[in-house]
């Protein structure tokens, strides 16, 4: 209301609804009304017009009528009394013979949402089920509904629902999808409407009467249908074939939930059902709607979950247009890193490096990071243009370079000569905490490659006072400290005056309390220090594993077509976490303040535990959540060997005792297609990430090829155990050997006590595999659920290697 | 499940407001404007949460149509398409989608909310249905224009324009169109990369087929698509005209029986805007891109930032419309040229392009600190045109024919045009 106050507007409003002048001319009259709901559409209160309202309703004029009736049901909540005038009016209209008024009545004596009406209600609604136009009995199921909720704590009368149950059977097929809608509502402490054989096949047959709503409606409440046999699954499923590739974005992804629903137990056809959406799924990706693009690329993130390669031929199509929106642009990118493969990653890096340089700072720092992920297989490449980025002198692209670059040192290592020499020269250019903390972090791992490191640190130290962030202290404390280890000469004056000025001045507790840490730390001597602080600087195994296996489709099926994947603020399920040295967490999500906090409690504990290793957990948290491995307490080879022997000498003879006291005997083929071509250091590093030791192995394209490793398990109610294995592959050409074999011994005990024993060793032969180990576990004390979790993660391990170099 | 439908302008002002199943207040309108508007660049917007209250929303207009919903479980998919289409029917009564025309009709827009929802269900959204319903008139929200005139010659004798539809002609309200007129548009999307040494990287085409029909009831419709035209790369033939497109999908009321052999589609169109066949085509374009670029970059002695370019248009020489927006200057005078330092870029204007021709700017730029790294940083050229009367993928359509034969005249358009969706030059 530009001119007048809400208050003015009402009062003339008033004056001119109650004017005879006006309520006699039709057009004036409907105008003035037309008003009134302008004013309630802009904000302003209109609710003391109520009463004229009411008197408006009664009109012949529909146009009127239904401008009265967006009125009323807004403020029938305010005015319970007055609505009750409003029955009368509405009743009449139920009966009359216009069935445009007769469903325009029955709608809104519903919605005016009063129990208090419910009893003048019921009458015309049940009348309503009956009416031979079809649109007045839309409104009356629906009516049923609203009924119910207006008070859900009545009981439910079992004619209106015998009668919808009735209704299914409806020719309109709205009314038949009403139907359902009003008893999945009015039910729903039952659990829903009831989806018997009968109900779903009449369903299914007269799906293709609906419109696309009414499908997708169908479709999602089929989907708590199990059908009772085979025949009638694969029945169903070519009946909804069509509607898999069905043009409508909703329709197809209803008929996909559905299919992911109804074979849950059949992935091969859940898989093939996927390969079926893909045109439509691409094709909602090109939409003209942004969102409905945004919605597809969504899914596909999905579906590219279970099914790597479903996407890879269509990568072009993840190319970003240049007038998209930002959110649309960094799914893109998600996507297309998943796509890399080896005919594409040059085009795809190239068009990667356009977007670096994009004006939306967030888009170019998602490309940046995008070619950081690729860099882990291409590392080359990949380095080339990030370094040549660095040559920009941009800012926020120098920062997301130097971020990016330390995420990818901490996973291939052989990168570090390129990136340490490309390190010169940019503190400058970084200003955000982040970048700084990233150039901070890899001084601290390469502070002795990098020769104006100490320089560097000097200049940061001046500034230590204006610094602001948290996260850039600590990490300069951690890099001073280190480097020092390295460069004590260049490094002490100034190490010196850091941990004064955190010690004296710092009013931060965090801060102080660190510099304080390491100041007794020094006092305890050099040693000591270097044993705590010299940890890990790249943990190579991550790079191994980035080909991440495919995940089985009920990890998402549950959220396919729901808003969560909308939700999610981006896939990131990779564990990268440059986290603290001596620490690897499974961080599903990497987050840089994060890791520094885990950075100083990790100092922390280490120093108040005797072993420096001893915080060395790691848990392979995708096979078994409270199973987790650790390398300690460390196993000599001497010691390997004397179990190894020991129990070998013990096999026959104490067969029958391990038995029935703790040992048990898996047999297992572990098909690893990668022996010849797979070099030592991989298959070490990727033991290592999930710390299993490998002690000893033959070189490669030696036969036999052996490998000999150990791990304890720990296990959060049933202890420790010690697992020694070998793995073995014999190489003759035309036949294979793999088994498993396992012993289990106590950790903690001395070997020689105890006799678990060396488990039966089980060969198995099978001429047409080939490509398969033979695995010979030995565990002590006996635990299979420790002793499976281990042969799975192994099988893991071995099978991602294989995928890798294949 | 929609709990509750509004919209709003892109100033925050409330425009429609409705309320299905009382589960949240209005106030939640506020909530929705203050999130939206608070994200950051690269937040994915479309869903916001606020409680157990889900926001979803389109932008459509200029304007913000959103849905709410309770339950997470809700299908995305079907929550964006029902906005879509209640965009698209709110455009077809009201001819036109904008602040303006939506506050002026918002009687009408309640009146078909209240049809298409009933209690956060979504219950029809065919115009074929609604129009039976739907009483209130569309207001018009164009000014009584002399240009409207111009058509009409002395005496009332037809001129030579009113051959042609006038642009605006398919943008008014559905119910108010006296004549039955029948728009029948081809329109196609490029989206083109050329590398820098003018290999074509990618080329995909979107095309769609859609029919606006103003007749309040339609007989059965044929149209004819060229005969050659080919789906996937399996059915190839041997002559050289062939079309080809590698998918093709049809709206649900298209019969397709004479498809097959006379590459015919049949329907019955109802009132409105509808998309009557979508289809793609990728990489294997019959015609190379319409546009060209030979760069030349250089620093010149006075540490300026040289950019030369020349343009090729290699469409036949018939005369384009061409809007390009290059990141670049100007040599004549009837096109024009702007630096914009919000977006880094030049904006290089030629309003009129010929086939066959090509056009060429030497841009200077001051760049403080220019380093040989800073040739590294020119961004790609961006070509944003419009192209009447051509289909790249060649789809023609033979005839549109009405039978039985209209009793009134009735009047068909076909217009073709192909838009830039990312037409991406790199340097």
């Amino acid at each position: 209301m530009p001119y007048l106050g809400s208050e003015d507007a009402v009062r003339e409003l008033r004056r001119a609804l109650s004017n005879p002048n006006v309520q006699s001319d039709q057009l004036r009259y409907r105008n003035t009304v037309l008003k009134a709901i302008r004013a309630m559409s802009q904000g302003v209160d209109v609710s003391d017009l109520f009463s004229e309202m009411v008197k408006a309703c009664a009109t012949v004029d529909i146009v009127q009528k239904k401008l009265v009736y967006v009125f009323l049901c807004s403020y029938a909540t305010l005015n319970p009394e007055l609505s009750l005038l409003v029955i009368n009016t509405l009743r009449k209209d139920c009966q009359d013979p216009n069935p445009m008024v007769r469903s325009l009545a029955l709608r809104n004596m519903t919605n005016l949402r009063l129990p208090s009406l419910v009893e003048y209600v019921e009458q015309p609604l049940a009348a309503g089920l009956r009416d031979r136009a079809a649109c007045v009995r839309r409104v009356a199921v629906l009516g049923w509904a609203k009924l119910h909720n207006l008070q859900p704590d009545a009981e439910i009368d079992a004619a209106v629902v015998n009668e919808l149950y009735g209704l299914l059977r409806d020719p309109d097929p709205v009314v038949m999808v009403n139907c359902l809608r009003a008893l999945e509502e009015i039910l729903k402490k039952e659990g829903g409407v009831a989806i018997n054989k009968p109900i779903t096949h009449h369903l299914l047959n007269r799906l293709k009467e609906s419109d696309v709503w009414g499908q997708c409606e169908v479709l999602r409440i089929l989907q708590r249908y199990h059908p009772q046999s085979e025949d009638e699954l694969f029945d169903i499923l070519s009946l909804l074939d069509a509607s898999l590739v069905s043009p409508h974005p909703p329709v197809m992804a209803a008929t996909l939930g559905l299919f992911l629903g109804l074979c849950s137990g059949l992935p091969a056809v859940s898989l093939a059902a996927l390969e079926r959406v893909r045109g439509p799924l691409l094709a909602a990706c090109g939409s003209t709607s942004r969102e409905t693009r945004f919605t597809a690329l969504c899914h596909i993130q999905l579906l590219l979950r279970s099914l790597p390669g479903l996407m890879g031929a269509h990568y072009k199509r993840f190319f970003c247009g240049y007038a998209e929106p930002a959110y649309i642009k960094q799914r893109k990118m998600q996507v297309l890193v998943e796509l890399v493969n080896d005919e594409n990653v040059a085009m795809l890096l190239d068009e990667l490096k356009g977007y670096c340089t994009d004006v939306n700072p967030e888009t170019a720092q998602a490309a940046i990071s995008a070619i950081g992920r690729i860099g882990r297989s291409y590392s080359d490449r990949c380095l080339e243009i990030l370094t040549g980025l660095l040559g920009l002198k941009q800012e926020h692209i120098t920062s997301a370079v130097v971020q990016t670059m330390c995420d990818l040192v901490w996973v291939c290592p052989q990168c570090s000569d390129t990136v340490c020499s490309a390190l010169e020269g940019c503190e400058e250019m970084l200003q955000d905490s982040q970048g700084r903390q990233a150039l901070l972090w890899l001084l601290a791992a390469y502070g002795e490659r990098v020769s104006s490191a100490p320089y560097t640190l000097e200049g940061f130290i001046d500034r230590v006072r204006s610094e602001a962030s948290l996260g850039v202290k600590m990490e300069l404390l951690t890099t001073t400290m280190r480097l020092f280890l390295c460069r004590p000469s260049e490094t002490q004056d100034m190490l010196g005056r850091l941990l004064h000025y955190c010690i004296e001045e710092e009013m931060d507790m965090c801060v102080r309390d660190q510099a304080l840490l390491y100041y007794r730390l020094l006092h305890c001597g050099i040693e000591e220090t270097h044993k705590v602080l010299h940890g890990q600087r790249s943990d190579p195994s991550l790079g191994v594993l980035i080909g991440r296996p495919a995940e089985p489709i009920n990890q998402w099926a549950y959220s396919f077509n729901t808003l969560e994947p909308l939700r999610q603020a981006g896939v990131e399920t990779e564990p990268a976490s440059r986290g603290s040295p001596e620490h690897v967490t499974f961080d599903p999500k990497p987050n840089t303040d994060l890791s520094d906090t885990l950075n100083c409690s990790q100092i922390e504990k280490v120093n108040l535990g005797s072993d420096g290793a001893s915080g060395f957990t790691c848990s392979s948290a995708k096979v078994l959540a409270p199973l987790s491995l650790s390398l300690s307490p460390a196993l000599s080879p001497e010691e390997f060997e004397h179990l190894w022997m020991q129990r070998h000498a013990e096999q026959g003879a104490e067969k029958l005792e391990e038995e029935e006291e703790d040992y048990v005997c898996l047999e297992e083929r572990i098909q690893f297609p990668a022996i010849p071509p797979c070099s030592p250091q991989s298959l070490q590093a990727a033991m290592q990430l999930v710390n299993i030791q490998t002690l000893a192995f033959t070189p490669p394209h030696t036969l036999p090829w052996r490998v000999y490793l150990y791990t304890h398990t720990h296990h959060a109610h049933y202890g420790s155990t010690l697992v020694i294995g070998e793995l073995l592959y014999i190489g003759e050409a035309s036949r294979r050997v793999a088994a498993v074999k396992k012993g289990m011994e106590d950790g903690d005990v001395v070997e020689g006590e105890q006799e678990a024993g060396l488990s039966g060793r089980a060969l198995v032969r099978k001429d047409g595999r080939e490509e398969e180990v033979e695995v010979t576990l030995k565990q002590q004390p006996r635990d299979d659920n420790a002793l499976k979790g281990f042969l799975s993660i192994l099988t893991t391990v071995l099978h991602t290697l294989s995928s890798e170099s294949s | 499940m929609i709990s509750q439908v509004f919209i709003l302008s892109s100033q925050g002002d409330h425009l429609i407001y409705k309320d299905f199943r009382g589960e949240a207040g209005s106030d939640v309108v506020s909530v929705f404007y203050e999130k939206v508007t608070a994200l950051t660049g690269d937040q994915p917007p479309v869903v916001m949460s606020h409680g157990d209250l889900h926001f979803v929303h389109v932008r459509q207009g200029g304007l913000y149509w959103v849905a709410t919903t309770t339950s997470p479980g809700s299908s995305p998919f079907t929550i964006i398409e029902f906005l879509n289409r209640f965009s698209a029917l709110v455009k077809d009564y009201c001819g036109s989608l904008s602040e303006k025309s939506v506050q002026m009709n918002f009687a009408l827009i309640y009146e078909l909310l209240d049809e298409v929802v009933d209690y956060g269900y979504i219950q029809t959204t065919s115009s074929d249905v609604l129009k039976n319903f739907i009483q209130t008139e569309a207001v018009s929200s164009k000014p009584f224009s002399l240009f409207d005139l111009s058509n009409v010659g002395f005496f009332g004798a037809e001129t030579q324009q009113s051959k042609v539809a006038p642009s605006s002609a398919a943008s008014r309200p559905i119910q108010s169109s006296r004549e039955s007129e029948i728009f029948l548009d081809v329109i196609e999307r490029m989206s083109v990369v050329i590398g820098s040494k003018g290999v074509v990287l990618k080329a995909d085409v979107e095309g769609e087929v859609r029919v606006k029909c103003f007749m309040p009831s339609c007989s059965e419709m044929r149209i004819g698509l060229n005969e050659e035209f080919s789906i996937g790369k399996s059915q190839l033939r041997g002559y050289g005209a062939a079309v080809r497109v590698d998918e093709c999908r049809f709206h649900q009321n298209v019969h397709l029986d004479e498809f097959h052999s006379n590459r015919v589609l049949r329907l019955c169109p109802s009132q409105g805007e509808q998309t009557v066949m979508q289809y793609q085509l990728s990489d294997d374009l019959p015609s190379a891109p319409p546009f060209r670029l030979f760069p030349t970059i250089e620093r010149d002695s006075g540490g300026r930032l040289l950019m030369y370019l020349k343009l090729r248009c290699d469409l036949p020489s018939k005369r384009f419309v061409v809007i390009s927006a290059l990141s670049q200057e100007l040599s004549s005078p009837d096109q024009s040229a702007e630096l914009k330092l919000q977006n880094r870029a030049i904006d290089w204007k030629i309003p009129r392009f010929i086939g066959g021709t090509q056009l060429s700017a030497l841009f200077k730029l001051e760049v403080s600190g220019l380093s040989p790294s800073s040739l590294m940083e020119v961004g790609p050229v961006v070509l944003v045109f419009e192209l009447p009367q051509l289909t790249v993928s060649g789809l023609q359509i033979r005839f549109l024919r009405l039978s039985p034969v209209q009793p009134a005249p009735s009047q068909r358009w076909i217009r073709y045009v192909t838009h830039s969706d990312s037409y991406i030059l790199r340097l």
